[in-house]
């Protein structure tokens, strides 16, 4: 047997080489990158043994990355895919669904939707994990009647900072369940979650449609007539002055409403990706022209108004994930998505922020206004009763942070705030006002995650 | 944390009581500053630097002691400031110009601006470099010169040392690509500071308002080299071609 050379002195290890699992992570806005280590755990054993071992750089579940600021991502620490947890275990006797962290409403969807189930809420992309549904405690159109998705959920298991699996749940630990909700990633890990489903007997929705001359009248039809439906929401043309906009809301549509040829596949479930936006597009793409055309031509599709039009899921609930990675459209500057709630009190604020971006020459070209319902018990959750008004804009819009710090303090001093799921620019004094349970989370989950090893740039940059 | 904005929180200023240094935390974007520390031999200039930043508003504004020629105590120095929180930026931003005269009289002379420029700059450069790995993000700033392009008889000892650390930080700069940390390379051509003070300007000479300005777009972009004034880039391609004799006899005309 040859012998091996004996080793020199050891070699120091070379700080600025990389590691094959070393990712370069950004959230969906495509601003701020960092570099982490990207494992992907394939039990809760695994998991266990890497939060206990993570280094002082830290630890975070990411999901599927649709945050749109650094909320998912933890510059030089380990960031866990949990893509292995997928599991998805329908309950048809409760009309639950026990799912893992990582399985994605897409997903749960393809199963839960034949079988004459649909999630609680859904927000915008469908896109997104059951952890990160919880993490963000995400909000859909259903909000004003139905609340958040965290309301909606049963039990959770939940890996702290000591590395135990915790069975939380409303009624057991109500306190660690609560700051989890909300609570960003910043509680421990999320392994699976049982929650609500919503019973229905076609996969199509009824929709009624209002297009409305200006922003009074779609703020004033919303107030009416909001509570006649479980889902409502307006997109706004943020070019036009008048603030005009469609008004879509409607429910799952009884079987019934169904016609011979939808009714032999009445639960039918099949979404389709028209198109996946080219990696390299200039960024000068959007401007101030190709946006009010865009504008223009989404104002003017819309009928003025009809009722009872069946529309597939993914076309009332999910319009963008027709195009795939359609966050390129912005170009490599990447994009932000100003995402505010206000209480009805500071409904005004609505009209002056759309001004003020027009007035900075921010092209926003999916802007999107909603009613909120009632809060829920979790501290950091972002909704509460009101507005809440989301635009998304090119982050290299010179004068826009002194423009959104404006808006910021506005929303502040008006009892609103910012929803942390978008966000990539507020300030930590800014978190500190407009959360004011903030303090007696950060003491929760000091008992959570004693030594601090759950953070994310978004944690570090807002000193959460 | 650098936000979505490009808006720095924490920077780290290597060669404090640098005046293009500080005109560029003047000119980045001040809404999230909260730490801003001015690395330098303890001097009035550097407690001028401070003053000078506090009056502005910026919170968070501290002088810390680094000596460029001591590379022993780098490590150190650079630990310290990263354990106590992320840097987004540092501006590395020491140097001198020497007296090419004197050097050539006493090479000790060279040896010290060697040494400062160079030798210094790539100890703390590669220091630093391993606090952005490991936080994986930050971006490194490192004031090189036209000089660095093509050195000329009047001041070829401190030429050479640009031109050294130049090459390095575009290696640095390579070594880092991809990694969320990044370097910056900066080649100001004639910036009216202390160090050219009673100087005969050359042409397209700036003041360091004007490179701070050049830097900040150019962090906000993402570029890895930029020339201040920008259109020295072009002038600068046509020196570093041209041959010895002719180069000779431009640079003495210049002086």
């Amino acid at each position: 047997m040859a012998t091996k050379p004996a080793k020199k002195s050891a070699a120091p290890v070379n700080p600025l080489k990389r590691d094959d699992n070393e990712k370069l992570l950004t959230g969906w806005g495509r601003t701020a990158p960092s570099m982490a280590h990207v494992v992907k755990p394939g039990s809760v054993d695994e998991l266990r043994d890497l939060v206990a071992k993570a280094g002082e750089r830290g630890i975070l579940a990411r999901g599927l990355g649709r945050s749109y600021g650094d909320a998912a991502q933890a510059g030089g620490g380990t960031v866990l895919d949990m893509s292995g947890f997928d599991s998805i275990e329908l309950d048809t006797v409760h009309g639950t669904v026990t799912a893992g962290a990582g399985a994605s409403v897409d997903s749960l969807l393809k199963t839960l939707v034949p079988a004459g189930y649909f999630v609680p809420v859904t927000a915008g992309t469908r896109m997104i994990t059951v952890g990160g549904a919880i993490a963000a405690d995400v909000h859909g159109k259903n909000h004003h009647v139905e609340g958040s998705f965290g309301s909606h959920v049963h039990a959770l298991d939940l890996v702290t900072g000591h590395g135990r699996v915790e069975d939380l749940a409303p009624t057991r630990k109500a306190e660690h369940f609560w700051a989890t909700v909300g609570g960003i990633g910043l509680t421990g890990v999320v392994t699976k979650a049982t929650f609500d489903l919503i019973p229905i007997t076609s996969s199509l929705i009824s929709v009624d449609t209002d297009r409305c001359a200006d922003l009074d009248a779609v703020m004033s039809s919303m107030i009416e007539k909001d509570d006649q439906y479980r889902y409502s929401v307006a997109w706004i043309d943020s070019v036009s002055p008048s603030g005009r906009g469609v008004i879509t809301r409607g429910d799952h549509a009884p079987s019934s409403q169904l016609d011979a040829k939808q009714s032999e596949t009445p639960l039918a479930y099949d979404p389709k990706i028209v198109a996946t936006a080219p990696p390299f597009l200039p960024s000068r793409l959007l401007n101030k022209f190709t946006v009010r055309a865009f504008n223009e031509a989404w104002f003017r599709k819309a009928p003025k108004s009809r009722q009872g039009e069946l529309q597939p899921i993914g076309e009332f609930f999910h319009p963008l994930d027709g195009v795939q990675e359609w966050n390129r459209i912005y170009g490599p500057g990447g994009f932000i998505q100003y995402q505010f709630v206000v209480p009805d009190s500071a409904g005004y604020l609505i009209d002056y922020a759309l001004k003020r971006l027009r007035e900075v020459g921010a092209p926003s070209f999916l802007t999107v206004l909603k009613r909120f319902g009632a809060a829920n018990p979790a501290p950091l959750s972002f909704p509460q009763p009101g507005w809440t008004l989301a635009a998304d804009v090119p982050a290299r819009v010179e004068g826009l942070g002194a423009v959104l710090d404006e808006i910021d303090g506005l929303v502040a001093a008006s009892g609103g705030r910012l929803y942390f799921a978008k966000d990539s620019r507020q300030s930590p004094e800014m978190v500190a006002q407009t959360y004011p349970r903030l303090t007696e989370w950060q003491g929760v989950r000091d008992q959570m995650d004693p030594r601090g090893i759950f953070t994310s740039d978004l944690a570090r940059r807002l000193s959460l | 944390m650098m936000d979505a904005l490009g808006e720095p929180q924490s920077v780290l200023v290597l060669g404090g009581s640098s005046e293009i240094a500080l005109e560029t935390v003047k000119a980045l974007p001040r809404n999230r500053l909260r730490r801003v520390l001015l690395a330098g031999r303890p001097n009035a200039a550097r407690h001028a630097a401070v003053e000078s930043l506090t009056a502005m508003g910026i919170t968070g504004v501290e002088a810390i002691d680094f000596d460029a020629k001591d590379t022993s105590s780098h490590g150190g120095v650079i630990d310290g400031v990263f354990d106590a929180g992320d840097i987004d930026l540092v501006i590395l931003a020491f140097g001198v110009l020497g007296d090419q005269d004197a050097a050539e009289a006493d090479p000790s002379l060279a040896v010290e601006v060697a040494t400062t420029n160079y030798t210094g700059a790539v100890s703390v450069g590669l220091h630093v470099a391993r606090r952005l790995r490991k936080q994986g993000h930050g971006a490194l700033v490192v004031l090189s010169s036209v000089a660095a392009d093509r050195a000329r008889r009047a001041n070829y000892v401190y030429g050479s040392t640009k031109a050294g650390l130049d090459a390095f930080a575009q290696g640095l700069g390579d070594a880092l690509h991809g990694s969320g940390a990044s370097v910056l390379v900066v080649r100001p051509g004639f910036v009216r500071t202390r160090m050219t003070a009673g100087m005969p300007e050359a042409p397209m000479t700036t003041n360091p308002q004007d490179v701070a300005e050049i830097i900040v777009k150019a962090l906000r972009k993402g570029k890895e080299t930029v020339y201040a004034p920008g259109p020295l880039m072009y002038v600068m391609g046509v020196m570093k071609n041209l041959p010895r004799p002719v180069f000779r006899k431009i640079s003495e005309k210049q002086g």
